[in-house]
């Protein structure tokens, strides 16, 4: 089942499978790392609901709910 | 001489090794992106001198940042004898994507494997040989911090320097080799430097690269239409990207090998602070009660407020007094009759007793000498000039050494520690209603110690609108230099009868809250609803490193010191001159009202004069010339008060305040935010101009000098409006508090419907 990342509960591991959008955001999402084949587990949430934390590639990352709706991934249960 | 420069990602540690290497002390902190712009070094271990070039950190050779650009720019365009390749041992897979970049280029690389130490202690291991035959390049496992292994590597890197290297690609899939080839061959063709690498960046359709070669891009976007890869079409973006990725993993997951009794459940000590420092309840409180306790334990006169408590150990407010007798071996009055609240003052406030006290001894040892000549030696121009014109307001700079210091170190604790990161992640949505993303607290947050770097630290903000705010909201941020200027009024303000330690926490959070008030305002007088994207890396927490903190303590205290005998001591003697003289200067001294400075003085009232502080016709023009002389040095404000009060009643510093008659309480804190808002000293400035081109740096120097002028012209007549008529002033600021709630209600329900219209 594919859902954005900002859906994620916390805890949750995702399998990235697209990234969608364009531009600059995009871009630095991939050299960020945050590329389809990526697994993605959601850390947290800041305190007020918005950025969230996630670890990808073996580091923490964050990034705000904006930007993380670009990102498709596929929930393992 | 051969040049190196050291490439890697933010927070990889290229600037601890660039320190090892060098022997300099340059900034380093735990976060990314403390590094701006590059450095230069030597390194003189081998037979010949090499220049140590150190980057801003880098994810991708796609610069994202301004400060990014300077790193591909340098690599591409000033063509370094080797590049040093740092790579973050902890964190290989990320890392070696910027490596696979730079491969591309035609330059001789050297891999560092940073923190290699951490990884051995986690009892892993990672097969170097393996990694430098597949990379195709020598690499090296380094502890940047332990200095292991540096003269290794810079061997390894004068070896390769010697050699020629062709950049040379990951990438495997057939057809797109093909078009990268082709492209290559057309740029070759072109004459362009380093055309795999260029190829490569067109291909991908970089920004940087299709303003660059627009003529070529038409190639591309027709073998685009013919491409079609089965997941990601023809996005070549993605598939540059994904091939780097999948390259990585399937040739390099296998050397790092992980211990056997690996357990990954397992919280690292890491873990388990952020789950504190980021807890959902409690870490915008926390953030508070830290924020709270550095400025306590710097500035507070009553530690804990145990004095208000009630609690009797020690002298408060006679603290000074105390001092004096101790320092007089006048101890035959009993400390119960000294004028104390009780309670005992702050670790800042405890040192500058001190301190001060050390270097007022200096100043009477002084005076004692020229005393020594007799009566016409001790009346001289001379002793005038250096015991008046200069020692009194050095000693008044000076006197806060202590206290910034610990500012400096309680600031550099927090920048080493991995906090700073977090700062931004906990507040961004806070911040993002006014415009500004988390990101600019980290530079606002820095500017607590000095607004120089604070401002250059602006350029990790990728939109330009976002770092012009930034830069103007800065001054709100109370720096190091402007901590005497408080502690001074809040002496004046003790006498126009309120709490002193009070005084100095309200100008900092008053800082604070007006950031917001004007952050708010510019979001509301803005078109642009556009909110810059958030995307960090956040550290690892490290205890903080002695050395690091001294290093920085050092660099600080000795800019501190050299500025006060430079600068600030040469404007010192300007205003003991101008103080001393009048226009007919040739006719020796006059009396200080008569001065040429006093003339000067009035003209500058004029100006101020409906801010309240230059009304007084003996000492108001003082205030103006001190606030004017801040330009030059924020200390010089201090500096100058000390120099032209001591001469105005021959009185020492230390009893400057019992004779500041001629101030209201609205006027010290009209004087207090104008100071604070003001246009910042030169550096601050030039590195403004740095930042930002024309037309914004004009308004950014405007808007400085309007909103202080305007904060405080606001302060000083509804402070005075309070004097006459209590409910008056409460009207006032309640029509004000009703106009910040109305500009933050539209504010709110135009963020809401730009959300919506862009949901």
């Amino acid at each position: 089942m594919l859902r954005t990342l900002n859906e994620l509960e916390k805890g949750e591991t995702g399998l990235i499978k697209n990234v969608t959008g364009e531009g600059r955001i995009r871009r630095r999402l991939f050299d960020m790392g945050v590329t389809p084949g990526a697994t993605v587990v959601l850390r947290k949430k800041a305190p007020l609901g918005d950025p969230i934390e996630v670890t990808v590639r073996g580091y923490e990352l964050t990034l705000r709910k904006e930007e993380a709706k670009m990102v498709y991934v596929e929930v393992n249960k | 001489m051969k040049r190196f420069a050291l490439l890697g990602n933010p927070n990889s540690g290229k600037t601890t090794l660039f320190n090892a290497l060098t022997g300099s002390t340059a900034h380093v902190g735990n976060w990314p992106g403390v590094t701006v712009d590059k450095k230069e070094g030597k390194y003189k271990k081998l037979g010949e001198e090499i220049a140590i070039i150190d980057l801003p950190g880098i994810y991708s050779l796609s610069p994202y940042t301004p400060e990014e650009v300077i790193s591909r720019n340098y690599i591409l365009d000033e063509k370094p004898d080797c590049v040093i390749n740092i790579v973050d041992a902890t964190n290989l897979e990320r890392n070696l994507y910027l490596t696979t970049q730079a491969l591309e280029i035609n330059v001789p690389i050297v891999v560092a494997l940073n923190m290699s130490d951490i990884v051995k202690k986690a009892g892993d291991s990672i097969n170097v040989s393996d990694l430098s035959k597949k990379l195709g390049v020598p690499v090296v496992e380094i502890s940047a911090l332990r200095s292991e292994n540096i003269d290794e590597l810079m061997q390894e890197a004068y070896k390769a320097s010697n050699k020629q290297r062709l950049g040379s690609t990951i990438i495997e899939d057939k057809d797109l080799l093909h078009l990268i080839n082709d492209v290559k061959i057309a740029f070759e063709g072109k004459g362009v430097e380093n055309p795999l690498f260029h190829a490569v960046k067109l291909v991908e359709l970089d920004s940087v690269e299709t303003e660059m070669h627009p003529d070529l891009i038409k190639m591309v976007e027709d073998f685009k239409a013919t491409f079609e890869d089965e997941i990601f079409g023809n996005d070549f973006e993605a598939i540059v990207a994904d091939a780097r990725y999948k390259y990585i993993s399937k040739n390099y997951s296998g050397a790092y090998i992980k211990s056997a009794n690996e357990n990954k459940e397992v919280l690292t000590k890491s873990d388990k602070i952020d789950k504190v420092l980021t807890h959902r309840i409690w870490a915008i409180p926390l953030f508070i009660v830290i924020m709270f306790f550095i400025f306590h334990f710097t500035f507070s006169e009553d530690l804990f407020f145990m004095g208000a408590m009630g609690l009797e150990i020690a002298p408060t407010n006679g603290f000074t007094e105390f001092l004096v007798r101790v320092l007089s071996a006048d101890l035959s009055t009993p400390t119960s009759e000294l004028e104390a609240l009780g309670g005992i003052p702050s670790l800042g406030v405890w040192l500058q007793s001190w301190f001060g006290a050390g270097t007022g001894a200096i100043i009477d040892g002084v005076r004692a000498l020229f005393e020594l000549g007799g009566e016409a030696v001790a009346g001289s121009w001379y002793a005038s000039l250096v015991c008046d014109g200069l020692l009194n307001g050095l000693d008044a700079v000076m006197s806060f050494i202590p206290q910034i210091l610990l500012l400096f170190l309680f600031i550099a604790i927090l920048e080493d520690s991995g906090y700073m990161a977090r700062v931004a992640f906990i507040l961004d949505r806070a911040f993002r209603r006014f415009g500004l993303s988390g990101k600019a607290f980290i530079p606002m947050l820095t500017g607590f110690g000095c607004s120089v770097p604070a401002i250059m630290a602006t350029r990790t903000l990728e939109d330009s609108k976002e770092k012009n705010r930034t830069i103007r909201l800065m001054t709100c941020f109370s720096c190091g230099a402007k901590a005497p200027i408080w502690t001074m009024l809040a002496a004046v303000g003790a006498l126009a009868g309120f709490n002193g330690g009070l005084f100095v926490f309200t100008i900092y959070l008053g800082g604070i809250a007006a950031a917001i008030i004007f952050a708010l305002f510019m979001k509301l007088f803005s078109k642009d609803q556009y909110v810059s994207p958030f995307i960090m890396e956040l550290p690892q927490y490290h205890k903080p490193q002695a050395r690091n903190v001294l290093a920085h303590l050092w660099e600080k205290l000795k800019h501190y010191v050299i500025k006060a005998g430079t600068i600030i001591a040469a404007s010192l003697l300007v205003i003991w001159f101008l103080s001393n003289f009048g226009w007919a200067f040739w006719n020796g001294l006059v009396d200080i009202q008569e001065s040429m400075l006093a003339d000067i003085g009035r003209v500058f009232g004029y100006i101020f004069w409906p801010l309240g502080f230059s009304q007084n016709a003996e000492y108001g023009w003082m205030y103006s010339v001190a606030s004017v002389t801040g330009l030059v040095a924020k200390e010089d404000v201090v500096g100058t008060l000390a120099t032209l009060f001591g001469m105005a009643d021959g009185l020492a510093e230390a009893e400057v305040g019992a004779n500041l008659v001629g101030i209201t309480a609205p006027a010290v804190w009209s004087y207090a935010f104008f100071n604070l808002f003001t246009i910042p000293c030169f550096a601050a400035v030039a590195t403004a101009h740095g930042e930002q081109k024309g037309k914004e740096f004009w308004l950014t120097i405007a808007w400085w000098f309007g909103i202080s002028y305007g904060t405080s012209l606001v302060i000083y007549w509804v402070g005075t409006l309070y004097e006459v008529a209590w409910w008056g002033g409460m009207l006032v600021t309640l029509a004000i508090v009703a106009c910040i709630v109305a500009a933050g209600i539209i504010v709110t329900r135009r963020n809401k419907k730009y959300a919506q219209a862009n949901a």
